[in-house]
């Protein structure tokens, strides 16, 4: 708790310029303050919390979901065959050069307003993360505990569950806490390009009504949600990797 | 025990052999250590042994049988512990036995057999990171131990220690070959502590090697600290490193 007293501290110093300056500007349109903020939060909880954020995590649990899959997978099979590797690496760190944002009406031509084209956006802007990270964390296997194993007549699948697996799951778990908070913009972004419910067609919508409060509020809604799965996924991984300082 | 016939051996990213013609045998029973320069080619030794490397020339055998038609006649210990952090010790020690698909029953019999003969038995379900450097390496030969071998190959085990344990893991080591009654290989940079632990101590000096030099130690087991004073061990000892500098 010590250790987040300054973090706190600056971020209610920041809050509060905020709210100052927005009261400065008085033009919540162009910039409401957090206060305004959290009125209109209040105002929409219900259409919030029961119509829209349902829809934008069902998005991002599906997009993830599917990268999470994607990514062990294409780093399990990378790290299992030098051939694989030489031909899937490059193209996934090209998949990273390919604007997502500008393609994904594309993906609402493909799949009309249904929610594939806007998982399709999560997957590309998530599975990347997951891939490499994973991927890493299989590679940084150390060379000797490897050979030790093979000393005691260990096969390839041996090496795998016993040394492989354990070795990248701190990394598995670091490639999560980055993927949740990116799966949620994509999941936002995509419905910004073309959606019929969830927080990010919420925003847009509210933008069109030069409501700011209204823009804000989806968009603290998922910060929130981010920050408390992110806390979650932090527990989980303290409770299960006690060896992350020994690898 | 264990014989290699005119074994040669190069890296691929090398120049010239590491070993020529390589010749080199120990008796079942005996406990002998490797001394040598760094780079000379002693844990090449042993990664021949292991099958972790192939000759290009010639073949090693145990009990006159090629080590690739044997399986389990080796255990090998490395300088680092290498305990996997996320096991507890007791699911450590019980690895190999677990790869060689040993009844759970039987691995965890075995388990606490030499875990109360190491002296450590409390620790059993603790984790590596909670022991000090000297119990993991005890635990590490433990590990060694149970791999079902009759031959050890320890490569330079207690050389990341301080210098007291390093004493007090020798002598724990000797009582332990003498209880356990293995084959041990030993390869270390310090002299004394190949004196101290083997029957003969075997000197790289060329390279490429085509076979050590074979000293034998003039002292009966089990041995004290105090007979590395005698006069013929403190000769053996200047004799052993003016070879090395050679």
């Amino acid at each position: 708790m010590k250790k987040n007293m300054p973090a706190l501290a600056l971020g209610i110093f920041l809050v509060l310029l905020w709210q100052f300056i927005a009261m400065g500007i008085d033009a919540a349109y162009i910039l409401p303050s957090p206060l305004q903020i959290l009125v209109k939060l209040w105002q929409l909880k219900e259409i919030l919390l029961l119509v829209h954020l349902p829809a934008t995590m069902g998005v991002t649990f599906l997009g993830l979901l599917i990268s999470v899959v994607l990514g062990v997978f294409l780093s399990v099979i990378m790290d299992s065959n030098k051939n694989i590797e030489n031909a899937l690496y490059p193209i996934i760190i090209a998949s990273q050069t390919i604007p997502t944002t500008a393609i994904a009406p594309l993906f609402v031509l493909w799949f009309g307003y249904s929610i594939w084209s806007k998982v399709l956006v999560t997957i590309l802007i998530t599975f990347f993360p997951i891939a490499i990270t994973v991927y890493d964390g299989l590679k940084s296997t150390k060379r000797e505990m490897e050979e030790l194993l093979i000393t005691y007549g260990a096969n390839k699948k041996d090496i795998f569950i016993k040394l492989k697996f354990p070795t990248a799951l701190p990394y598995f778990f670091s490639a999560i806490k980055m993927a949740i908070p990116m799966s949620i913009i994509g999941a936002a972004i995509a419905e910004w390009l073309g959606a019929q419910s969830g927080l990010g067609y919420f925003s847009k919508r509210m933008m069109t009504q030069l409501d700011g409060a209204g823009v804000f509020a989806p968009v603290v809604l998922l910060s929130f949600v981010a920050m408390i799965s992110v806390a979650i996924i932090n527990m989980i991984e303290k409770k299960l990797i006690t060896w992350r300082k020994e690898i | 025990m264990l014989e290699f016939q005119n074994v040669s051996f190069q890296y691929a990213q090398d120049k010239q052999e590491m070993m020529k013609d390589f010749n080199f045998s120990v008796d079942k029973g005996d406990f002998i250590s490797i001394i040598g320069k760094s780079g000379c080619g002693k844990s090449t030794i042993f990664r021949l042994i292991n099958g972790l490397e192939s000759p290009q020339k010639g073949q090693i055998l145990i009990d006159g049988k090629p080590i690739q038609q044997i399986k389990q006649y080796s255990a090998f210990m490395p300088q680092k512990d290498l305990l996997f952090p996320w096991n507890t010790i007791e699911k450590n020690i019980c690895l190999p036995m677990e790869l060689q698909k040993v009844p759970k029953k039987e691995q965890q019999k075995k388990c606490y057999e030499v875990l109360k003969e190491i002296g450590l038995l409390e620790y059993a379900h603790k984790y590596p990171k909670e022991l000090s450097g000297g119990m993991k390496q005890r635990i590490s030969f433990a590990r060694t131990l149970l791999a079902g071998a009759e031959m050890l190959l320890l490569d330079e085990p207690f050389s990341a220690l301080d210098y007291l344990t390093r004493v007090d893991m020798q002598e724990w080591l000797l009582q332990q070959w003498l209880h356990f009654h293995k084959t041990i290989l030993f390869i270390t940079h310090d002299v004394e502590e190949a004196i101290f632990l083997s029957k003969f101590v075997f000197i790289i000096k060329d390279s490429p090697f085509c076979c050590m030099e074979k000293i034998e130690v003039p002292l009966q087991y089990p041995r004290k600290r105090e007979d590395l004073k005698r006069t013929e061990i403190v000769e053996l000892k200047e004799q052993l490193i003016k070879k090395l500098r050679q």
